[in-house]
């Protein structure tokens, strides 16, 4: 059985001013190590979900529990080291006037030892594979090199859980490639959990579980195959399903015998290559 | 246009005076603007300007990038200098021409004085040419570290200094784009009298006000999230280390203050 490392209560939340509840009455676990896609249409909940799992707002009710800690007022700050956010704008989270001054600005604010932030400034760095832009500016660095210093920002501090708002959204395909490239591997080598917001459902697709939200309440939880096989569920609510699993059921209407189940184009073009060799 | 505007045209080089503490080079600038005035003599500015020279060659800064320095204020000496011909009447009358009186004493402080602008402005841009801005932050915050006893919000005006200084180039670019944006929906920028122009800034301001709220919305937000909760506990990642040349850097200031005591007249 794996640890459950976060769960969700009951979570109710408005947002001052407004009449309808951003989140309503929302309740999951998040296991140690997974890669859990949210997605959702604008304003169905998912950014305010993000804010809330890192104690930038609080619930108007219900709990949520991180590493077995209840999240309030008081353990925000302990929470905050244990999950490290990537924001959608790569440029409105660049805090330090160089590469490692950004790097090492969580670090600073732990109130770590210069010694010590020095290593884990560099190391950070080697993983995201950014090391030889110790002294860039931000002006000089793409928006995926950024997205990637955020990242090495948060893994510096060494947390339990990533939760990425939109990371790529303001990427272009390599940029967004680049990124989730280095999460994944990082996720790997560090074990560590991954929340990834998105409404990039190609990326979702690449996820453990995903969570779909509609109007502020959690609409469907299961495996992206299980998700995909909504199809006109999903269209109805203003998301779309992956090229792949649209092209496999057109063929399948045809009477091409695909199987089910591709959810990257990789895997749908291996499948095709292979039925074509058969005929 | 970001070639154009070099913020503090800090001039990378690997020279003496670029290694120096930026608290040294800031105390040096600070005494030096002070010490200028005791000069009042041929003698102490004679010093002053033997003292600026060994400076300048110190820092390997290229000749030219002083004189860019002097450039803008050059109208400001010149004036200056005119205003103590004309109206200062002391020593002996060297000239007249109807009401045009130059004096011996008009013509020698008159002198001094552009001798006086000129080296401040050397000395002070030496430091910003040498020091990088985030350096200069840095000496600053360290410098004014004693004020925080009275409650000076010395670390939040260094961080608002380094986040200002990161964002320039960022809103640059920004403001670029949205005068593109502007220009291609028929704001002329560049040709009309000055006051359609003035004028045609208020579409420029008004998008980067909005958005440079936004931007300043989400740093909070992204700072936040990264726990930062102010200076209390903080340790610094950028180090300054006091060396032996720092030192020598003050003896010298001081021997420098101390001639001038004794030179001037």
């Amino acid at each position: 059985m794996v640890k459950k490392l976060v769960s969700l209560n009951n979570i109710v939340f408005k947002y001052e001013g407004q009449s309808r509840n951003a989140l309503d009455d929302v309740s999951f676990d998040i296991h140690q190590g997974e890669w859990l896609a949210i997605v959702g249409h604008n304003g169905s909940g998912k950014s305010t979900l993000a804010k809330l799992l890192n104690g930038l707002q609080f619930a108007n009710s219900g709990t949520i529990t991180i590493n077995d800690q209840l999240l309030t007022e008081e353990s925000v700050w302990d929470v905050r080291q244990k999950i490290g956010m990537v924001f959608q704008n790569p440029d409105n989270q660049f805090v330090g006037t160089t590469v490692q001054d950004d790097v090492a600005f969580g670090l600073e604010n732990a109130g770590v030892s210069q010694q010590v932030m020095v290593e884990r400034v560099h190391g950070a760095l080697n993983k995201v594979k950014m090391n030889a832009f110790l002294n860039q500016e931000p002006h000089h660095l793409s928006g995926g090199q950024k997205q990637r210093v955020a990242i090495a920002g948060v893994i510096a501090l060494q947390p339990d859980i990533i939760i990425l708002d939109e990371a790529t959204s303001m990427l272009d395909p390599r940029g967004r490639e680049e990124v989730l490239e280095t999460v994944r591997e990082l996720k790997q080598e560090n074990e560590i959990t991954v929340i990834s917001i998105t409404h990039d459902l190609e990326e979702a697709a690449k996820a453990d579980r995903m969570i779909v939200m509609n109007q502020g309440r959690l609409y469907r939880e299961g495996s992206p195959q299980d998700i995909f096989e909504l199809e006109e569920e999903l269209i109805a609510l203003g998301l779309d399903i992956p090229f792949s699993v649209k092209l496999t059921k057109e063929l399948q209407k045809n009477g091409v015998r695909v199987v089910d189940g591709h959810l990257t184009e990789e895997e749908l073009v291996k499948d095709l290559c292979e039925l074509h060799s058969m005929m | 246009m970001l070639d154009k505007m070099i913020i503090g045209r800090y001039v990378p080089a690997n020279s003496l005076m670029h290694k120096m503490d930026p608290r040294a080079k800031l105390l040096l600038v600070f005494l030096f603007v002070c010490v200028v005035f005791l000069a009042n003599n041929v003698v102490s500015y004679g010093l002053l300007a033997v003292f600026t020279i060994l400076l300048i060659s110190l820092s390997k800064i290229p000749l030219r990038y002083l004189y860019n320095g002097l450039k803008p204020i050059f109208f400001l000496i010149v004036f200056t200098f005119l205003l103590h011909i004309l109206f200062t009447k002391e020593g002996e009358l060297l000239f007249e021409y109807g009401w045009f009186e130059i004096y011996e004493g008009g013509l020698i402080q008159g002198f001094f004085i552009s001798i006086r602008f000129t080296l401040l402005i050397l000395v002070t841009s030496l430091l910003t040419l040498t020091t990088s801005p985030i350096s200069i932050t840095d000496g600053m915050e360290e410098l004014l570290g004693p004020l925080k006893k009275w409650k000076m919000p010395v670390h939040e005006l260094a961080l608002m200094m380094s986040i200002a200084l990161r964002f320039i180039p960022t809103l640059m670019e920004e403001t670029e784009k949205i005068m593109k944006a502007q220009t291609a929906r028929g704001v002329d920028f560049s040709s009309g009298p000055i006051k359609d122009r003035v004028k045609s800034i208020v579409p420029l301001l008004v998008p980067l006000f909005v958005s440079s709220f936004k931007r300043a919305e989400e740093l909070a937000t992204a700072m936040e999230s990264r726990g930062y909760r102010g200076g209390e506990g903080r340790t610094k990642y950028r180090q300054l280390n006091w060396k032996t040349s720092d030192s020598l850097l003050m003896v010298s200031i001081g021997v420098l203050t101390v001639m001038l005591f004794l030179l001037r007249s």
